[in-house]
């Protein structure tokens, strides 16, 4: 197969240029230049106008299955996933049953690989049952095929415990991503804690309620000399904390979702429950903190938290909602967004989602190299449209972004040199 | 002149002037209260619906009889004995409520926001009688009403709030209509209650109850409830009945003319003590008075009363 003519960026390589890419075998074959002979006989994808870019890594998206699958299922999140430019799902442990044991991650895997769409990762839970008590079969989950363990939707709150956890989970060089909340502080809270939150009269979730977790999770990977990953990070002090790390020498990295870059707590003001996600919505000051964060490549990486929810749990109070929302059909679109409107570099976003996640998680991919797996996104940068129910592939539709419009759009991804979405 | 609100769901949407309308018509609905008949026919033909998702006595009976004194029909549900104990959700009850034609729904919920959704929702008129910690409304009136009613005037007023202000809708709709009309709002709690952002509210904070009572005209004590010590805010009754209840000692230092008030239920030997609540400076009882009035004017108003009663 040929991608010809189309505009090549791949932050892995430092590439930013028109060539022409042949795939054999589901990897990268070679890298032309333009007009350089190429095989004859090959299936041609004409990618002139377009960007074509290595596929997406979300390290940071719930599936739901097994056990919540009215909220979306393994096939209905892979297609969203190819839809929105992702090649690879990092899915998080918090099922029914809880990923805590071989069994339910090679459940995953198989059932993802039958449905042979986007490559799904499952994520071990730190502990069993999410409990925070005794650590999980991470070894067992390994060989399974876990490519991380987290505590994410509850995180471990004995300090022992997690000291424990991170020298277990690098006996098995695996990289632990953490969510970071003291919920005895964020308690009762919905949205975050500040004048507007009551003005509103809902219970806040203070900054602090993050902060702290990040400054302990941070000096317990320095003292037990293991990295860590912290997820989703919303506030200016998290940042802070972790350039302070960084500068340190301390071994830790950070992602944060599109929707922290672009939303902000007012948003709140009408009581719409699709602006209801944990962490939550900040502060103009924290948003903006953020975005800096990412042109200062201090915030490595962007992941979704795709958190698919039934309309009818949405419909709730905004007290009672669940938190989350969708975000695989609209991370490229954001980020697009994000380059736009901040002027940063788009292949330094595209970095957030493709060389950085594949570092930290250890995964082949993320680049579009001679001998690159290829997955592929093709990506047309000219049209504008508008997010629409109809257009959204998740079985659940929790989207703030419905009735936005977005700059380009994604035409083609292919996985190890298989196409799993072209738009029409 | 044509009222614009289809909906009462917050003071913070009303303005200034039409605060003053509620508060000047509200004397004449006032006067039907004391008739020998008590009743006129507004609102013949007019259906009320009550819907109580938390506990009420006052507010519930208040609105129930302010609906019937102007001939409208009512009906009542609370969650006890209503499908929500079934698992109905609250946006299902409001449309088969609707379905049902109700001309008004007056709502307490104990979470913010739904009368807000009901408003935009629903084509019925919404009347907010309490949602969580956000507004209520119509308590703000006729406190305001009752202040009025005894000092002539609000501009000016030196008003004290006194309480679990972090966990008040009472103390958010009366600093809000309070600001409107040109009193002088502060607020006095322990740290633990006051609310996130309270510096933004453009009102005085204070910690120390005893300066502040000197100088206040209107002091509101507000009901703290048994699980803020649960949730330490404050270690027990008998501390914080100490340094911010209302009894003898205090009563004694407020300004001559100064009075108290209460939206109730009273915490007696909490928040305030027999001596304050029952004494000559109590207007507790006018508060309850004023609210059926101020409650007809609404009624009045929302299901399509002009101004000015013509």
């Amino acid at each position: 197969m040929v991608i010809k003519g189309g505009r090549i960026i791949d932050p892995a390589n430092n590439r930013d240029d028109f060539a022409d890419i042949t795939v054999r075998n589901g990897r990268i074959q070679e890298i032309l230049p333009p007009g350089a002979a190429l095989p004859s006989g090959e299936e041609v994808i004409d990618a002139t106008g377009h960007w074509v870019l290595p596929g997406l890594i979300d390290m940071h998206a719930h599936l739901r299955e097994p056990g919540y699958e009215y909220k979306e299922d393994i096939t209905s999140g892979s297609l969203a996933a190819a839809a929105g430019g992702i090649t690879t799902v990092v899915c998080m442990a918090n099922t029914e049953p809880v990923n805590d044991n071989a069994a339910v991650t090679q459940y995953i895997i198989r059932k993802a690989s039958s449905i042979g769409l986007v490559r799904v990762l499952p994520v071990g839970a730190i502990t069993k049952g999410l409990k925070g008590k005794e650590l999980s079969e991470m070894g067992l989950m390994k060989q399974a095929g876990i490519v991380a363990v987290s505590d994410d939707g509850r995180p471990v709150e004995s300090a022992a415990v997690m000291l424990r956890a991170l020298e277990y989970a690098d006996t098995f060089s695996l990289p632990v991503i953490l969510h970071c909340e003291d919920r005895a502080l964020s308690a009762k809270g919905v949205m975050n804690e500040g004048a507007l939150s009551s003005r509103l009269g809902l219970a806040g979730i203070p900054a602090i309620a993050e902060e702290t977790m990040v400054s302990r999770d941070v000096l317990i990977a320095q003292y037990a000399g293991v990295p860590v990953h912290i997820t989703h990070i919303s506030t200016r002090g998290s940042l802070e904390i972790i350039r302070g790390a960084k500068q340190q020498g301390i071994r830790v990295t950070c992602d944060t979702t599109p929707h922290h870059l672009v939303l902000t707590e007012d948003s709140v003001g009408t009581y719409d429950t699709n602006y209801k996600m944990n962490p939550p919505l900040r502060h103009e000051d924290d948003r903006h903190a953020l975005v800096e964060g990412i042109r200062m490549n201090l915030v490595d990486c962007i992941a979704t938290d795709h958190a698919p929810h039934a309309g009818d749990e949405k419909a709730l109070d905004f007290d009672l909602a669940p938190f989350g929302i969708i975000g695989f059909q609209t991370l490229l679109p954001l980020l697009m967004k994000i380059h736009l409107e901040h002027d940063i570099d788009f292949s330094q976003l595209l970095a957030c989602v493709t060389k950085n996640p594949a570092k930290i998680l250890g995964l082949d991919g993320g680049a579009l190299g001679q001998g690159s797996m290829a997955d592929i996104t093709i990506f047309d940068p000219g049209p504008t449209w508008t997010l629409t129910e109809e257009m959204i592939l998740s079985k659940s539709k929790n989207s703030p972004f419905l009735g936005w419009t977005f700059n380009g759009r994604v035409v083609r991804t292919m996985v190890e040199g298989r196409t799993v979405f072209v738009s029409d | 002149m044509n009222w614009p609100h289809k909906d009462i769901v917050a003071i913070a949407d009303l303005s200034r002037e039409e605060i003053y309308t509620i508060l000047d018509m509200s004397t004449s609905f006032k006067e039907i209260s004391k008739r020998d008949i008590k009743k006129v026919p507004t609102l013949r033909g007019k259906t009320v619906v009550l819907l109580f998702y938390e506990a009420s006595t006052r507010t519930r009976l208040s609105f129930e009889l302010a609906a019937k004194r102007l001939s409208a029909d009512t009906t009542a549900l609370s969650a006890s004995g209503s499908s929500f104990q079934k698992g109905e959700t609250i946006m299902d009850a409001a449309f088969n409520v609707m379905a049902m034609a109700p001309d008004c729904i007056v709502i307490r919920y104990p979470y913010a926001g739904l009368p807000r959704k009901l408003a935009r929702e629903l084509p019925c008129s919404i009347i907010n009688a309490g949602d969580g910690t956000h507004e209520h409304p119509t308590q703000a009136l006729l406190d305001m009403y009752s202040m009025r009613e005894h000092f002539g005037t609000l501009e000016g007023l030196q008003v004290a709030i006194v309480g679990d202000i972090a966990h008040s809708r009472v103390a958010r709709s009366n600093v809000y209509g309070l600001q409107k009309v040109g009193a002088h709002v502060t607020v006095v709690a322990p740290k633990t209650l006051l609310p996130p952002g309270v510096r933004t509210w453009g009102v005085d904070v204070s910690c120390d109850f005893d300066p502040v009572i000197q100088e206040a005209d209107v002091i509101m004590m507000l009901r703290v409830q048994r699980e803020r010590i649960d949730e330490q805010c404050f270690p027990d009754e008998r501390e914080y009945a100490y340094f911010y209840g209302l009894n003898k000692r205090r009563v004694d230092m407020m300004k001559p003319g100064a009075v108290i008030m209460h939206p109730g239920p009273m915490n007696r030997g909490v928040e305030i003590t027999h001596d304050a609540a029952d004494g000559n400076r109590s207007i507790i009882l006018n508060q309850v008075e004023n609210g059926v009035a101020v409650r007809m004017t609404l009624l009045y108003l929302s299901l399509g009363g002009n101004v000015n009663g013509d």
